[in-house]
């Protein structure tokens, strides 16, 4: 598969285009405006911009306070600044409370060079296990153009990873809650992926096709509550699973299917492709995925282990030239 | 000489911390040659190859060995900003720690010299790229240190945006109420931060007045002149923690920093041709050929 569409930084229209509707929306940063998008709001709604600087267990106490004056308050962070860092505050202060406070985590997972300290491989853990939250995970430049008719379906606070920068398009049809989306259809082996891995698994899926395997793949967006009827009905066929995330292994999406399977009591054999229990370094996100097996060749691996199959597969990324969306989070200053 | 390598630096990999470079090079190169008791630094001047982080079975590398053995007698030093990185393998490279041509490897993949440093970096000695934490390791060791009466001291080197954090002034209120004069804190007060000039971004006021209040002994001193940081040191306050606020120009070595945008500045990279006059502009490249 190669992406043939790009979107520039979609983010940044996205969230002015939903305040341009929504006048309750108003916008929060912790000194990292231009990097997560928000400069574009910054410019069109200075009366609703909010400059927090670098203090973010006090920036989640005034994103409650704000949302207990009745206003709806984004806060767009790298990932681990909009959950590990003020973890506490936003248990107590947003999701007790239950406040409609969206929290936007760029950067996800091993997507940035930035190492343990910037990489979140553990926020849809720790979201998914806060009662009253919503979590979302977004795997292109549609889902980030249409996440906020998502948003205003939803009451209380959100959770929601996103690419930013140069984001390919994969999807013509808009993100819908609670739904996953049917990228293909097969009786062999289900491939379930979720947010960067999405594209590694398109790649991986269709070296599997051409070896005659028969793949369904689904791609996931909400990831809580996750009660969606496709996924519980693609995976009663019984097939082999494999789950891809740009996260630890534990928590996030092979944990919520895991949990699916087992109370449901649907007993097919699970893969699960995330980070395994250790922390990571920093590098190029394409050096990371092939160095912490997250990536297509990881995916085709899994189905070969699974399904005794011998499927070849040589990865275009790993060693490849750098690609232009990733390398957008090399050089934009961290 | 510690300028011009992190402008190598961002010349090269299309980007780079170039300011905090200029503005911390003077504090760095005092605290390395003049201040810091380090006793020998590694054996191999050449870092290995990133192999792990710790815990991970494999024996893992602390980059702590570059500033010396970790020894009750000698001080150590902790880096808290790790995006500060290149200042400091830049430092190690100028006093003889590190391998001249070290920073070839810079930031390539598998290599420990990372961009945001990380405790298996060479001269980075605790994880300190989710900035305001690292302070409160210093005033950790340096808790032990005075109660079991060990000699070595505790410098920690921590960025002016870090102020904004509750947490370093947590950490400030503990090293008061310890006494911890074996702990000297230097901030880089460069006025600078990601969205630009921290007066518009959050203001923090005057850090050696707020230090002060805090119980430490405090000085501003220029953080140009290494004389005067070495004064503020010798004329340090028994009984007290030491702030010693650094007032920098983060444009220092490099006045056409100052004509960036201000979202550009906090992480520099050259548009074609623009390091070039960088180059021509700078008076620490006059005569210099490249
Ligand atoms: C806890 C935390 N929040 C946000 C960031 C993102 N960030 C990286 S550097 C920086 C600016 C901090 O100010 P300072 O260190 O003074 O910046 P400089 O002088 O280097 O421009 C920010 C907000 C971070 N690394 N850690
Ligand atoms: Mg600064």
């Amino acid at each position: 598969m190669t992406v043939t569409e790009f979107v520039e930084r979609p983010f940044a229209k996205a969230l002015v285009d939903y305040a341009g509707r929504n006048e309750r929306v108003v916008c929060v940063t912790n000194d990292l405006t231009k990097s997560v998008e928000a400069d574009l709001f910054r410019e069109t709604f200075p009366d609703r911009y909010f400059s927090l600087g670098m203090a973010e267990q006090n920036l989640a106490g005034v994103l409650s306070g704000l949302a207990r004056e009745g206003l709806e308050p984004v806060y767009p962070s790298f990932s681990v600044f909009a959950t590990r860092r003020p973890y506490e505050q936003i248990l107590l202060n947003i999701a007790y409370p239950n406040l409609p406070v969206r929290l936007i985590g760029f950067l996800p997972g091993i997507t940035t060079p930035g190492g343990v300290t910037h990489q979140a491989n553990d926020d849809v853990a720790l979201m998914r296990g806060m009662p009253n939250m919503t979590v979302l995970s977004l795997a292109d430049a549609t889902d980030v153009e249409t996440l906020t008719g998502v948003l205003a379906e939803i009451d209380g606070p959100v959770f929601c990873r996103s690419p930013r920068g140069n984001v390919p398009r994969l999807f013509d049809d808009p993100l819908r809650f609670g739904h996953a989306r049917r990228l293909s259809s097969g009786s062999d082996l289900t491939v379930i992926s979720s947010g960067a891995t999405t594209e590694h698994s398109i790649r991986a899926c269709a070296a599997i096709g051409d070896a005659g395997i028969s793949v369904s793949h689904l791609n996931v967006s909400t990831l809580k509550p996750f009660t969606d009827e496709l996924v519980i009905e693609t995976l009663a066929n019984g097939a082999p699973v494999i789950t891809a995330e740009n996260h630890l292994r534990s928590g996030g999406l092979g944990t919520a299917v895991a949990e699916l399977i087992a109370d449901h009591g649907l007993g097919a054999r699970l893969h699960r492709v995330g980070i395994r229990d250790t922390f990571t370094h920093g590098g190029r996100p394409e050096y990371l995925f092939a160095h912490y097996e997250i990536d297509d060749v990881a995916i085709v691996n899994a189905a070969n282990e699974l399904l005794g199959s011998s499927v070849q597969f040589e990865s275009t990324v790993a060693g490849g030239p750098r690609r232009t969306t990733l390398a957008a989070s090399v050089n934009e200053g961290l | 000489m510690i300028r011009r390598r992190a402008f190598d630096v961002a010349v090269e990999h299309h980007g780079g911390y170039l300011i905090q470079a200029c503005s911390s090079a003077d504090i760095l190169a005092t605290l390395y040659v003049e201040l810091m008791q380090l006793g020998p630094g590694a054996d191999n001047l050449v870092p290995p190859r990133f192999n792990g982080t710790p815990g991970t079975g494999v024996p893992e590398h602390w980059g702590g060995v570059y500033n010396g053995p970790d020894q009750p007698t000698y001080d150590r030093f902790i880096l808290s900003p790790s995006h500060y990185a290149t200042a400091v393998y830049a430092a190690l490279i100028e006093t003889g720690r590190l391998s001249s041509d070290a920073l070839t490897d810079y930031n390539a993949d598998g290599t420990t010299l990372e961009m945001i440093g990380a405790e298996h970096s060479p001269g980075i000695e605790v994880t300190g790229g989710s900035l305001g934490q690292a302070l409160s390791v210093g005033v950790g060791r340096a808790m032990w240190r005075k109660r079991a009466g060990h000699t070595g001291k505790i410098w920690v080197l921590i960025s002016d945006g870090e102020t904004q954090e509750g947490q370093t002034w947590e950490a400030l209120q503990a090293a008061a109420a310890f006494g911890l004069d074996n702990l000297r804190v230097l901030i880089d007060v460069n006025g600078w931060q990601v969205d630009g000039p921290m007066e518009s971004v959050m203001p923090v006021g005057c850090l050696r007045d707020k230090a002060a209040a805090f119980g430490c002994d405090a000085v501003e001193v220029d953080g140009h002149d290494p004389a005067a940081i070495c004064a503020a040191v010798l004329s340090a306050d028994r009984g007290k923690p030491l702030v010693i606020a650094c007032i920098t120009d983060p444009t220092t070595g490099f006045p056409a920093l100052k004509e960036r945008d201000d979202a550009q500045t906090h992480f520099v990279r050259f548009r074609p041709g623009e390091a070039e006059e960088y180059r021509r502009s700078s008076p620490l490249l006059v005569g210099v050929g490249r």
